[in-house]
């Protein structure tokens, strides 16, 4: 499992440095189909009202009004019906890659599993809109789906009287069922936006809305098959006789050929085995993310930085428990914390230039803390040696990207690239521990951690606090934001910048770290737990 | 911007071919549902089984209350209906239907597909709501042809006791 999930990985890394040169990383479709399932949500939305002033509800009232704006008024009715329809075929393809997308990545266990099992009701709902829908428009195809949706829904043996009877013969069809149906697919998407938003709820500042210019592209791509390909009406239905050959829409109604072949217990059970499957996914095993970050409040003032950098809604801000003279301190939910270490970068007391008592912070993980990650970065830094100006480059790697797991000399792991406080690249220069610092994290395109790309970028940029300070010079930093099968291009970096490294005169304003300090450079020691 | 230029382009021809393909999968290829040269019969209907009652014998009735010797007692329970569809001699459908409801009150609904070729036929049908009475059941037969497609629904209409073809 674990092996076909990393084939997988990698599989999508590949597929998406493709479109990485198509689209530019920032408009890359595969690191904003969550977004692009919420722009096609609205695209569905808007068109659907349009089409529903021209639509009849009736026996024969509704193929004659959808007929109607797809002949006469193809130009805006028939071009907005196209859309609604293939708007919500991408929203199946957009969904589907979604979800196997966050499954190879590893984002559906641990804290996570609140955005997975609250995507699985979506997934019905976009179905059963698909399905209500086709069913308005009273074609030979909607006959069909008609047909077979009562027939299984019969086999349930819960509705007094078969469903499928109001479909034996035109006289048995009333106008009532159709009031139904338009009550239905109105009905059901609206409970999709409902799924749709509580699946978000977990995620600090979801994208919901894509970039422009994707957006753009997209809508414009929309357009043009709506007009070369107008969605195809098949023939009024007719109950006296049954549709022998039809078109099928593979992607919302793909399962009924499958549904009229099988028995309906097979199909119930599979969809009941299908649901019950994804839902338990994320215990299917379950993750162990690394223990919960900590608040240390003698080292936290309560100004929020924690709070609006992490990606997951686990820390708020409480008013004071403690006495000290803040309005606030910083409460993390441990449920939902998966230990990035983003909070931690974020801290301003994050800071390892301290040398008297030991080194806590505000905010720190409790399986990598702060003053671990300085013994880290200092042990990386003597494995380098100690001639300055030799080109010696520490690099602190992120988990995912493409320097994840790599143990040669000057390599530091740790959970996300903005879990690094600024203030430790200061110190590693500062101090002489390398000549240069590379910061090498998940593909631009898209951070398993959400943020810890943008969160980098901005704290070097000096745009987010905590900044990067003034005095680092910046031609000693690099970062390199590359995927896991970019360990090539990595390398490449690497290489080419020690090699602008070597070729500068050293860093003229180191000051070791004195004996004493390295003495004190603390391992694990007994703090004091607040929260 | 000549780069955003490129990305609009290059990530427009993209998503044009992804949409285009979907497009045509939201309608190709076709799906052959019933071969061509067959129809469809339907059968589909809800009829009452008999109750199975009984008249209380005098030592029974002696020992109610005044009040409630009433003479005739039926089950709750309704008997299945027997349904027996025949076509061209051969036999299409033949099983009980049992009552519905959850204590067996209620009528037998069925409802059935079948798949037949295309053509003559001579169909044969017979539906006995009472076990104990089978000289009751209502039988028919019908010769009909069935063009391609044809959806033929047999029904039964209670009011008059005889089967309907539409
Ligand atoms: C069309 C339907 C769907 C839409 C519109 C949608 C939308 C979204 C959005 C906007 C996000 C947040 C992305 C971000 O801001 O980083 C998200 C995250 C997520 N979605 Fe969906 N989603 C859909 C279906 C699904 C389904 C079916 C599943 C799986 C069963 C799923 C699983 C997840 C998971 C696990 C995350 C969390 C990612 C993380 O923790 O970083 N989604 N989705
Ligand atoms: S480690 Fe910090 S930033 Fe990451 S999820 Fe936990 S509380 Fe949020
Ligand atoms: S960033 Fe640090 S100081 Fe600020 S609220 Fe969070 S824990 Fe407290």
């Amino acid at each position: 499992m674990a092996r076909a999930r990393a084939a997988l990985r990698r599989g999508f890394d590949r597929v998406e440095r493709g479109l990485d040169a198509a689209f530019g990383p920032d408009w890359n479709p595969m690191a904003q189909l969550g977004p692009l399932g919420w722009f096609l949500f609205w695209i569905v939305l808007g068109t659907g009202i349009y089409l529903f002033i021209f639509f009849d509800t009736g026996v024969t009232e509704a193929y004659g009004s959808v007929r109607w704006l797809s002949t006469d008024h193809w130009w805006h009715a028939g071009v907005t019906r196209s859309l609604h329809r293939y708007a919500s075929d991408l929203m199946v393809v957009v969904m589907f890659t979604h979800l196997v997308r966050e499954w190879a990545f590893d984002r559906y266990r641990g804290a996570r599993w609140f955005s997975w099992i609250t995507g699985v009701p979506v997934i019905w709902f976009v179905y059963l809109s698909g399905i209500t829908g086709y069913w308005l428009v009273w074609d030979r195809l909607a006959q069909y789906v008609a047909t077979i949706s009562a027939e299984l829904l019969d086999a349930v043996g819960i509705f007094g009287e078969p469903i499928a009877r109001n479909f034996m013969s035109p006289a048995q069809l009333s106008d009532r069922f159709f009031t139904l149906m338009v009550f239905l697919h109105i009905a059901i998407p609206l409970l999709l936006l409902l799924a749709m938003w509580i699946h978000i709820q977990r995620i600090t500042a979801a994208r919901t809305n894509p970039p422009r210019g994707l957006a753009a592209i997209m809508l414009g791509a929309l357009i043009a098959v709506a007009l070369v390909l107008p969605a195809p009406l098949q023939g009024p239905a007719d109950l006296a006789t049954v549709p022998q050959r039809l078109g099928i829409d593979w992607l919302l109604l793909g399962l009924y050929p499958v549904i009229e072949s099988v028995p309906a217990g097979v199909i119930w059970a599979g969809a009941a085995l299908f649901t019950i499957g994804l839902i338990g996914m994320p215990w299917l095993p379950p993750r162990r993310d690394g223990r919960a970050a900590e608040v240390f409040l003698d080292h936290c003032n309560g100004c929020e930085r924690c709070v609006a950098d992490c990606p997951y809604a686990a820390v708020r801000l409480a008013p004071r428990s403690d006495g000290a003279p803040f309005r606030f301190e910083a409460v993390v939910d441990p449920s939902r914390c998966v230990a990035c270490g983003i909070c931690m970068g974020a801290c301003p007391s994050s800071s390892p230039f301290r040398r008297s008592g030991e080194l806590i912070t505000g905010i720190d993980l409790p399986d990598q803390p702060l003053a671990a990650l300085r013994d880290e970065v200092i042990a990386a830094g003597r494995a380098l040696g100690d001639t300055p100006g030799t080109g010696r480059v520490l690099t602190l790697a992120c988990g995912w990207g493409a320097g994840a797991g790599s143990t040669a000399p000057g390599r530091v792991g740790v959970p996300c690239a903005a879990m690094v406080p600024p203030a430790m690249i200061d110190f590693i220069i500062s101090r002489g521990l390398a000549d240069g610092v590379c910061i090498a994290g998940c593909a631009e395109r898209e951070c398993h951690n959400r943020f810890g790309v943008a969160w980098t970028e901005a704290r070097f940029a000096r745009t987010r606090d905590p900044y990067l300070r003034e005095r680092v010079p910046r031609e000693r930093v690099l970062t390199v934001w590359a995927g896991p099968t970019e360990t090539g291009r990595l390398g490449e970096e690497l290489d080419a910048f020690a090699r602008r490294l070597a070729a500068m005169p050293p860093y003229e304003r180191i000051r070791p770290l004195e004996d004493a300090a390295n003495r004190a450079a603390p391992r694990r020691r007994q703090r004091s737990v607040a929260g | 911007m000549k780069g955003r230029l490129r990305h609009l382009a290059i990530g427009g021809l993209v998503s044009l071919a992804l949409t285009l393909a979907t497009a045509v999968l939201s309608a190709w290829p076709s799906w052959q549902s019933l071969p061509e040269d067959s129809a469809l019969i339907r059968v589909s209907f809800s009829v009452s089984g008999a109750r199975n009652c009984r008249d209380r014998t005098a030592e029974e009735l002696a020992a109610l209350p005044r009040n409630m010797r009433r003479k005739r007692v039926c089950e709750r329970r309704r008997s299945p209906v027997r349904l027996s569809i025949g076509i061209d001699g051969a036999t299409l459908f033949d099983a009980a239907i049992p009552p519905g409801g959850l204590s067996g009150t209620g009528p037998s609904r069925v409802y059935r597909r079948f798949e037949v070729p295309a053509g003559d036929h001579r169909i044969t049908l017979r539906l006995q709501t009472d076990p104990a009475a089978p000289d009751k059941a209502v039988t028919a037969v019908h010769e009909v042809t069935l063009d391609p497609g044809q959806n033929m629904a047999i029904d039964f209409d209670t009011t008059t006791g005889s089967f309907v073809l539409y």
